[in-house]
């Protein structure tokens, strides 16, 4: 521990002498500060690709290789042979395209009514809204587990499971409190005003004028919503029964509990499973983060 | 409908249905989200509480044992190692997750360094990454014989460390790691997003008055960021007592935790209880909700250290 424990003093002593050095060297301190973090975050990410196209007895050796190998097809084969992972993808495509398009359409109904409509009721309805938001999801757990055996949802016959994967969700009180207000500092009432007078319904204002408006809000809540039941597993894994109806997560887990866990394999299926949202991620960053940070925002 | 509106009613006492049409479109726009949040959100919250003071297989009849599942879960000494587990866990992770992010954000809003942007992609990665995958990889770099983590120490003259097995205390630190990994960037982004909304005449004005960088961390920076600072503390305080993924896929699918439950969280104890493993859907319950109570109890601690201090700081610090 002795040495290890020298080189972190050693490198905060280097940290020192260069901030002592002048602006230059204060620089230089920074950008090594911030290097050797980035250096941590994208190392696990590299050993993933790198362990990919190992052999077996490759990754199993000492000391560790850390540059490719070329054993990247037959993983690939040996992966196909144990799992369907392509099968896995269009699952996880299934349930989380459909739970993000109905949740931002219900969130963002819900939000717009309750920002521009007076109604009986709703004021209570809002409180109860917030009230509950204050309280964890954990609360419900264990009833919605009964509810959704109790309705068949949990079933390894059929593909059930998706569904209590996706309606429950829906109704996220957090996107509604969020598109309310969105809907508040965003849409101007003279709008809806001009178009009802030039004869369009309520729906049609709602698709064609405000839901236009509302794109940043759809993209922030859409994000961060995709990456939460992209990489749902807990519910998961108490709905989805059969290997068939597995999403990428669960697929995952089945590769790690086997006997003589074959690690090229495993982390090949993870780099297939973590590459796509990674590149999305990495073209649009700004909208990932806005979205992902979505409720520190305060007015 | 159209009857009932010449009918001798007075305006004020409108039927119910008469209420319902006049704001119809109102309520269809909210119908399908209320709907969905009555059955699925509200009713299990409310019904889990009543469901916690009942003994239930799931199947035959429910018996009602007042707080009886309480008492026993405060009796289980498995309750209490889970709870030390995840306070433990939770608590030291967050002291590379609030220093860390502080000091980065701070780092990339001092201006003397460029690409503050790819520096904040690269951070907020763990974000996007799916915890089964991270741990998956995280398990092999812990891993005994043939780990990176290991094979480093080993550079420097260090025996290995058997962090997964041995006696299943090591396993938390792993666990720590990965937390923090996941969440230093997302929090790092915030606070920097926070630091951003404060407007450059406070530095400015500090520096005039000679204050030092500590000065104006302490004195300045942390104050302003309060709110946003006790925002990310909630979320990861939630975070930490829904830990699952984590310590479950590093312990090869162990609903008990690995060895000596060393990395038994609160929610793998639940689950264990009902729907995995057991069927004890009353005492699940229970432990459910004593799990919210504690996020709720620390959530508004927090909010209480927060707004005791001078009330006028937290007005600056938002972002936007």
């Amino acid at each position: 521990m002795k040495t290890l424990l020298l080189l972190i003093a050693g490198f905060f002593l280097v940290l020192f002498i260069l901030s002592r050095l002048g602006e230059g060297g204060k620089k230089a301190a920074l950008y090594l500060v911030l290097i050797a973090v980035a250096f941590i975050m994208l190392f696990p990410f590299y050993e993933m690709f790198v362990m990919s196209t190992l052999k077996t007895n490759e990754i199993y050796s000492f000391p560790p290789r850390l540059w490719f190998g070329s054993n990247l097809m037959k993983n690939f084969e040996n992966m196909n042979k144990s799992v369907n992972l392509l099968r896995a993808f269009q699952n996880s495509c299934t349930v989380t395209i459909s739970y993000v398009v109905l949740a931002l359409l219900f969130c963002s109904m819900g939000g717009y009514a309750f920002s521009i409509y007076d109604f009986p009721g709703k004021k209570a309805l809002f409180r109860i809204l917030l009230a509950t938001m204050m309280v964890p999801a954990t609360a419900g757990m264990i009833p919605w587990y009964i509810m959704m055996s109790k309705i068949g949802w949990i079933s390894d016959r059929t593909p059930a499971g998706f569904l209590a994967l996706i309606i429950p969700g829906c109704a996220n009180a957090f996107g509604v409190f969020w598109m309310r207000q969105y809907c508040q500092n965003n849409v101007p009432k003279s709008l809806m005003e001009a178009a009802r007078i030039d004869g369009c319904s309520e729906w049609t204002i709602f698709f064609r004028i405000i839901a236009p408006i509302l794109l940043p809000a759809y993209a922030s809540l859409g994000i961060m919503n995709f990456v939460n039941q992209w990489n749902e597993f807990t519910q998961a894994l108490l709905v989805l029964k059969r290997q068939k109806f597995y999403t990428l997560p669960l697929l995952l887990k089945t590769m790690v509990g086997d006997r003589g866990t074959d690690y090229g394999a495993l982390m090949l299926a993870s780099t297939c499973a973590v590459l796509p949202l990674l590149i999305f991620f990495l073209c649009a960053s700004k909208y990932f983060m806005s979205g992902l940070t979505a409720g520190a925002i305060k007015e | 409908m159209d009857k009932t509106a010449g009918s001798v009613r007075t305006p004020k006492k409108k039927s119910l249905g008469r209420i319902l049409y006049e704001n119809r479109v109102a309520y269809a726009y909210i119908a399908p989200f209320y709907i969905l949040f009555l059955v699925f959100n509200l009713f299990p919250m409310v019904f889990g509480f009543a469901l916690s003071f009942f003994r239930w297989d799931g199947l035959s009849d429910m018996h009602f044992i007042g707080v009886q599942n309480y008492g026993n879960l405060l009796n289980d000494p498995l309750f209490w190692k889970a709870l030390q587990n995840t306070l433990f866990i939770g608590i030291i992770a967050h002291i590379p997750i609030l220093l860390g992010g502080l000091v980065l954000a701070y780092i990339l809003n001092t201006r003397l360094v460029r690409g503050e942007n790819i520096f904040k992609t690269i951070y907020f990665m763990p974000m996007v990454t799916s915890a089964v995958a991270v741990t998956v990889i995280f398990s092999s770099m812990f891993g005994y014989n043939y780990g990176v983590i290991n094979y480093f120490l080993s550079l420097f003259g260090e025996p290995p460390i058997n962090w997964l097995g041995g006696d299943g205390s090591l396993i938390k630190v792993a666990v720590i790691v990965m937390f923090s990994w996941k969440w230093i960037g997302w929090n790092m982004v915030i606070y920097l997003a926070g630091m951003q909304g404060i407007s450059n005449d406070i530095y400015e004005a500090a520096s005039i008055d000679g204050a030092t960088h500590v000065d104006v961390v302490f004195k300045i920076l942390i104050p302003l960021l309060k709110p946003i600072i006790l925002f990310t503390l909630i979320q990861s305080t939630i975070g930490m007592f829904n830990l699952f993924t984590e310590p479950f896929v590093l312990t090869g699918n162990s609903w008990t935790g690995g060895t000596n439950n060393g990395a038994l969280t609160l929610m793998i104890y639940l689950l264990n209880k009902a729907p995995q493993g057991g069927n004890l859907y009353g005492y699940a319950s229970a432990v459910a909700y004593v799990i919210t109570l504690m996020i709720i109890l620390i959530s508004t601690c927090l909010n209480k250290v927060t707004e005791e201090k001078d009330p006028g700081a937290g007005k600056g610090g938002r972002i936007r």
